[in-house]
């Protein structure tokens, strides 16, 4: 027999509040856990997935949505720019870098992403088999859709327009395999990369298609001109870097681009944003005003959690405070049989310390499991590149709280326990 | 002589003062104090177990004056030296008899206690493990005699440990306390106003209100 067990011992006695108790502080510590890893991954994935990009440009707009779809890709495009105008930016002085993205098709929800061979570079890709694209359609996917599509290099599939599920597919040209990228835990495992030029073909095909309907009479001969022509032009290899050679007139979605020096940082958004039709937005600056936005709602989360840790210690408190009423005797009891004061305090803490630690486990299992089946549910969206079972230090804290709470919540009933008079108690002296 | 008061006095906050008979006791000896309700009986047992604290005299048991002992010493000493039964069992409702009995080595810091002896002795073996909750008023009773014997006291002391057992569980109750107490050699004081009592044990002293 030892405090311990005996605590343990009252603590089952009670199963009903003292589970009650546990898994009312287990709620308010699983919010925590949950807000926890959100933010710190969240966080952790935007500048991962921004390290690099000082400035996006692309069609007027919201320049949130501009960063989010460009950089993110997580929300709708702004629209496209026209190509004459974004190689003239290219040749700025401020300008180092430029990586064109041309997006508007998707794989059974991944987008897919037509861009040159500097956008891999700019995430650190690494090939878990094959290698880069050299031709139209063919693709490089992200480890993520190579185990969720269960594909392999040269298998073959057809884009969907439109960057979400749903939309009609584009049937006339598959898109082939030619490379799988090693897992990075960034925004590139859920992508599917290709040339800028394997995106206009596609659509390309769909317009020349359509005037293939409107058009019945001119059918056989305008067919047989395209068909040639797409035998030439898809077997040339494509652009690797800068932007795709072509005469025609040609538009892609956004340009992200890298600065030459920290003078572009303050020249170079002021002249596209006035001189030119596109704007520019910057990463750093537009993701520090979502997480203001979004600070509210965290808030709110985070209060409410508050309130649930509090509600969990008072009715500990008010547990603990009631049954040392009815253990007004037992305490007495264990005095005559020797115990010391300091003793009782211990048991009423170690039996508060017990309930709130199981609470702390509990909720921190709760927000991981919690997370996990969000996770399970979205396996598309960005919600999905959230690991549910990293466990990090800072709940460690948690614990630290919880038992905070159980230290405060027992402080009242632990100095009813050190002044119990046995005489008073037990004789009605 | 194992157990000796002097000159003991106590005073009830805002009452007057009581003045107690001088209290001599050997070893294997038993004794009962008798008085009417309110003469302050059952304070001269709380003074010799040391729950109390006299406002002046001194009670000595064995060589150690329990009177001026303080805190955790006096927890202690208690804790191995007294066994002392209530008027009810209270037994701690959420352990088993026997984890019941455990708490004794536990708190006294003596560890020779043996706990399946004892039970077998009182005819409680089988409820070893049974909840508290399940036992008759008279068990339960018999189980905290055996949480008092448990330590093997030098000195038992009992509060009217019959007052709410029927007959045949009065017998039981006092032939045990008897007989255990013989058997470890410890002095046994039953405070009480049971006459069952009186039968049992002839030698008495009377606290009286003055």
């Amino acid at each position: 027999m030892n405090l311990f067990k005996i605590s343990w011992k009252y603590l089952t006695f009670r199963p009903l509040s003292s589970g009650l108790n546990i898994f009312l502080l287990a709620l308010g510590l699983a919010i925590i856990t949950v807000l926890l890893l959100v933010q710190d991954q969240f966080e952790k994935k935007m500048n991962q997935d921004a390290a690099g990009i000082d400035l996006v440009v692309g069609a007027k707009g919201s320049p949130l949505q501009l960063i989010l779809s460009s950089v993110y890709q997580i929300d709708f495009p702004t629209g496209n720019i026209k190509m004459d105008e974004a190689k003239r930016l290219a040749q700025n002085r401020l300008v180092k870098k430029v990586i064109p993205l041309a997006l508007g098709d998707n794989v059974q929800g991944f987008r897919i992403v037509g861009t040159n061979h500097d956008y891999l570079e700019l995430y650190g890709a690494e090939f878990a088999e094959g290698k880069a694209w050299e031709e139209p359609f063919e693709v490089v996917i992200g480890s993520e859709i190579a185990q969720k599509l269960k594909m392999k290099l040269g298998d073959e599939f057809t884009g969907s327009h439109g960057i979400s599920m749903g939309s009609h597919d584009h049937d006339q040209h598959n898109f082939v395999v030619s490379g799988i990228l090693a897992a990075r835990g960034n925004v590139i495992d859920r992508l599917v990369l290709t040339s800028v030029e394997s995106v206009w073909f596609t659509h390309d095909e769909e317009e020349g298609n359509s005037d293939q309907g409107e058009e019945t009479h001119s059918e056989e001969s305008h067919d047989g001109a395209i068909e040639e022509d797409h035998h030439a032009k898809f077997h040339q290899p494509v652009a690797k870097t800068g932007f795709p050679e072509t005469e025609e007139e040609r538009e892609v979605t956004s340009l992200l681009l890298q600065f030459r020096n920290p003078m572009a940082a303050i020249q170079l958004p002021r002249m596209i944003n006035s001189g030119t039709s596109m704007q520019a937005a910057s990463p750093s600056f537009e993701m520090s005003r979502l997480f203001e936005l979004l600070g509210v709602g965290i808030s709110v989360l985070q209060g409410l959690a508050v309130v649930l840790i509090v509600i969990a210690g008072l009715g500990i408190f008010i547990a603990l405070y009631n049954s040392l009423k009815e253990r007004k005797y037992d305490l007495a009891i264990l005095r005559a049989l020797g115990a010391s004061p300091f003793q009782l305090v211990w048991l009423v803490f170690m039996e508060s310390l017990l309930l709130t630690f199981l609470g702390a486990v509990l909720g921190i299992g709760l927000g991981h499991l919690f997370l996990a089946l969000v996770v399970s549910q979205n396996e598309q969206s960005v919600v999905s590149a959230i690991q549910p079972w990293i466990f990090l230090y800072q709940e460690l804290w948690i614990v630290g709280y919880a038992l905070a709470v159980g230290v405060i919540a027992s402080l009242i009933p632990a100095w009813t326990a050190y002044q119990t008079s046995i005489a008073k108690q037990l004789t009605k002296a | 002589m194992l157990l000796r008061t002097e000159t003991l006095q106590f005073a009830h906050p805002g009452q007057k003062t009581l003045v107690f008979p001088d209290v001599k006791l050997d070893s294997g000896d038993s004794l009962l104090i008798l008085g009417k309700s309110g003469s302050g009986k059952t304070t001269l047992l709380n003074l010799l177990a040391g729950l109390l604290k006299p406002s002046q005299g001194s009670v000595v048991l064995g060589d150690v004056a329990v009177s001026s002992l303080t805190g955790k010493e006096l927890d202690l000493f208690r804790g191995k030296h007294i066994g002392i039964v209530f008027q009810k069992p209270h037994l701690i409702a959420a352990l088993t008899v026997k984890q019941n009995l455990e708490l004794v080595p536990f708190f006294s810091k003596k560890k020779e206690v043996d706990i399946a002896l004892l039970l077998s002795e009182l005819g409680m073996e089988s409820k070893a493990n049974a909840s508290v909750l399940t036992l008759s008023e008279g068990e339960a009773q018999r189980v905290s005699i055996a949480r008092a014997l448990a330590n093997s006291p030098k000195l038992i002391l009992a509060d009217e440990p019959t007052s709410s057992l029927d007959d045949v569980n009065t017998e039981k109750v006092i032939q045990l306390l008897k007989q255990q107490a013989s058997k470890i050699g410890a002095a046994l004081i039953i405070v009480t106003h049971d006459q069952r009592v009186k039968a049992h044990i002839p030698q008495f002293i009377e606290v009286q209100t003055t």
